[in-house]
């Protein structure tokens, strides 16, 4: 849809600005409800909607009292705990066997491929509330329900397939050619996999790290069977405050999370192009 | 050159192995060292992941709890005919005095009475009373007599006949109930009374929403990734993050800003008050119902349907469209002659995509869909945290699970499933 040639007509001129403006209006729609958060979250009266003030520009319609709140409040104060601790955990774990699993199923004789794949990579394909009533279930058997660990190994469970997946990208455009003149100038097949192997797939397992990072730091449905109030995360909190007292502390909340995928955005990008600068393709 | 006699001679390693063996042999190892790296993350996923999911398929059938706490009555029911007119013999009736005896020391028959109250409302009063007043009985001339005198219910062959039904240790009964129907008193199976057919209403509306919001993000996801694939890289680029923002955004965030926008006292419905479209007292319910459910979900999965659609129009050549144009076609025809045709593959992948993951959602339903707007994922939730129906809603989760097993084979069929792309 490059700019329109001088000699368009009349009508091609009208709809391809009235095909602009749809699309300016879908767009509008994709990123309206994420910023419209961001003011509503400096609201100085407790309602989810531009009170007169606001919308004067008055200083006392706004406030940093929901932030004061959810700095303050050890609910939400538990919450950020807990969700780190859980995210961090679950994304070691994840991040270790997805990437070992990966480096395993890209060699080339490996038996029974796409099984074993479909097997792997089931947690992402099942609906979360299946794997959480499963979870719920089996977990209360071997009373791992409302436990840490119970709720670090749900989501590692549930972020490995984002590792798996990155990670075999990176090893899809892997030269071969490298190891092995590595090993053929006379490296230890260790010292191959610690010098070529790790730099040139560290940027997919980071990738991974982070997708594995942000299921678990976003992840409410497992969470709020498999875990309790005492492992609340922050979309634990979340949830639980837009079902019972609804208060404009979730905006300012949620406004931190935007700012937080905002760089989390920014890092995968910058990877994407740090990978594929490694390997050699240069994107436009 | 060698004899072509000695030609037979093994080719050998240098340590004097023959090549075929070795080779065999590093090959045999290479495929041992592929499987140690993948065994930890497949046990992993086997214990932490197949298990629950087996447990809950099992669940769905499992019924245990029956023969396990009525461990007398059980056997000897076998041996009665349900066909009959007949109430079960003496001996019956004193196998479940003694279970019932047994149950009420240790509470469990309350348990039985739960169970067995979700295929006959009152069975569970009929076991909490029997459990409270059969301690007192003292070698009685006639159990039968005696448990009719605490309650009657026991006289009804009909509770007879469920508890026989029921005495085994799997059932149908939750899979009947999943799909509205029941075992009647007679032993044959029909549909619920109509008061009770839930089910497959909301089977069905879970698909119909699925489908209108599979359709709407066709709709609006279609046109920007035009614009997106035919713009010079440096614009679309920096359009792409427009979708990309709201793809990174926490999912409970997008549900919290649909709701401080379509809410009564909400964002949309003040301007429309300010602008004067609509009275004060007039404000327009755009939430707790189908339409919040529809307008949130749409805009939660349109990434997931422009991001497929991105890349697989990207892929088509501006040069099909200006050969269409070159040949006499209008702008119009050449588009839908040959660009449309070209990012089908996009359409369908996208679509499956946001179907699945629309059928299978939970959150945005439970927070915006009030009590209309609701989908089978939230009655699962109600089965395992409400009513405690653990075995309904086991089988309406296996339900659900064959429905998208299915659909990501049509998927698999039509994408292939190695084709998920992420960001």
């Amino acid at each position: 849809m490059a700019a329109l040639p001088p000699y368009a007509t009349l009508g091609e001129r009208i709809w391809h600005y009235s095909y602009l403006a749809i699309c300016g209006l879908i767009f509008l729609f994709l990123i309206f409800p994420i910023l419209v958060i961001i003011p509503l979250s400096f609201n100085a009266s407790p309602y989810f909607s531009f009170t007169p003030e606001m919308l004067t520009f008055d200083p006392a319609g706004y406030s940093l009292r929901w932030y004061h709140d959810f700095i303050t409040n050890p609910n939400w104060q538990g919450a950020v705990r807990n969700s780190f601790i859980i995210a961090i955990f679950s994304t070691i774990i994840s991040t270790f066997l997805g990437t070992l699993a990966a480096l395993g199923l890209s060699r080339s004789n490996f038996p029974f491929r796409t099984t074993v794949m479909g097997i792997l990579l089931s947690p992402m394909v099942v609906p979360f509330i299946i794997s959480a009533a499963g979870m719920f279930f089996f977990y209360s058997r071997i009373n791992l329900q409302g436990t840490y660990t119970g709720v670090i190994l749900a989501h590692a469970a549930l972020a490995t397939p984002f590792v798996v997946i990155t990670v075999t990208a990176t090893l899809v455009g892997f030269d071969r050619s490298l190891t092995r003149s590595a090993a053929s100038l006379g490296a230890s097949p260790a010292r191959v996999f610690f010098r070529i192997t790790v730099p040139l797939i560290t940027p997919g397992v980071i990738s991974g790290a982070l997708f594995a990072f942000v299921t678990s730091f976003d992840e409410v449905v497992v969470i709020l069977f498999v875990g309790s109030y005492k492992q609340r995360t922050i979309p634990w909190q979340m949830f639980s405050g837009i079902r019972e007292q609804i208060s404009p502390t979730i905006l300012a909340v949620a406004t931190i999370l935007i700012l937080i995928s905002i760089l989390l955005l920014a890092s995968v990008e910058i990877l994407r192009r740090r990978n594929e600068r490694l390997r050699g393709i240069t994107s436009t | 050159m060698t004899n072509p006699d000695t030609t037979q001679e093994i080719l050998t390693t240098a340590d004097g192995v023959p090549l075929k063996v070795s080779l065999k042999r590093a090959l045999r190892r290479k495929k041992r060292n592929s499987l140690l790296l993948v065994a930890p993350l497949f046990l992993f996923i086997l214990l932490t992941f197949l298990l629950p999911i087996t447990d809950m398929l099992l669940r769905s059938v499992d019924n245990k709890i029956v023969p396990d706490l009525l461990p007398r009555t059980a056997p000897l029911l076998a041996g009665w005919d349900e066909t009959g007119q007949e109430l079960p013999g003496e001996d019956i009736y004193h196998a479940m005095v003694e279970d019932i005896n047994e149950g009420a020391a240790t509470k469990t028959i309350l348990r039985l009475g739960r169970r067995l109250n979700f295929e006959r409302a009152g069975m569970s009063s009929v076991f909490r009373k029997t459990a409270r007043k059969v301690k007192g009985l003292q070698q009685p001339d006639s159990y039968q007599a005696e448990m009719l005198k605490i309650d009657q219910h026991w006289g009804d062959i009909n509770i007879w006949r469920l508890i026989k039904r029921e005495s085994g240790a799997f059932t149908k009964s939750h899979f009947l109930s999943a799909i509205d129907r029941q075992t009647n008193d007679d032993g044959t199976i029909g549909p619920k009374p109509e008061y009770k057919q839930i089910y497959i209403k909301l089977f069905g509306r879970t698909l119909a929403l699925s489908l209108l919001i599979t359709v709407l993000t066709i709709l609006l996801g279609y046109p920007i990734s035009y614009l997106l694939a035919t713009l010079p890289t440096k614009t679309s680029n920096l359009l792409i993050i427009l979708v990309l923002l709201p793809f990174w955004t926490s999912l409970l965030v997008r549900t919290s800003a649909w709701i401080a926008l379509l809410q009564k006292e909400g964002v949309i419905n003040d301007l429309l008050v300010a602008v004067g479209l609509i009275a004060n007292d007039h404000r327009l319910a755009m939430i707790h119902n189908q339409i919040g459910t529809v307008v949130a979900m749409t805009h939660i999965l349109l990434p997931f349907m422009v991001l497929p659609l991105f890349s697989v129009m990207k892929t088509i050549p501006p040069s099909y469209m200006r050969a269409a144009r070159s040949l006499g076609a209008t702008r119009f025809t050449a588009f839908v002659r040959i660009y449309v045709p070209n990012s089908i593959p996009g359409i369908g992948a996208g679509a499956i995509l946001v179907f699945i993951m629309a059928i299978g959602y939970y959150i945005t339903p439970e927070l915006v869909g009030g009590t209309s707007g609701t989908f089978i994922s939230n009655m699962i939730a109600y089965h395992i945290q409400g009513s405690l129906n653990w075995g309904l809603g086991a089988a309406l989760g296996t339900l659900l699970l064959l429905l998208v097993l299915a659909l990501y084979i049509l998927y698999d069929k039509i994408v292939g499933i190695d084709n998920l792309k992420l960001g």
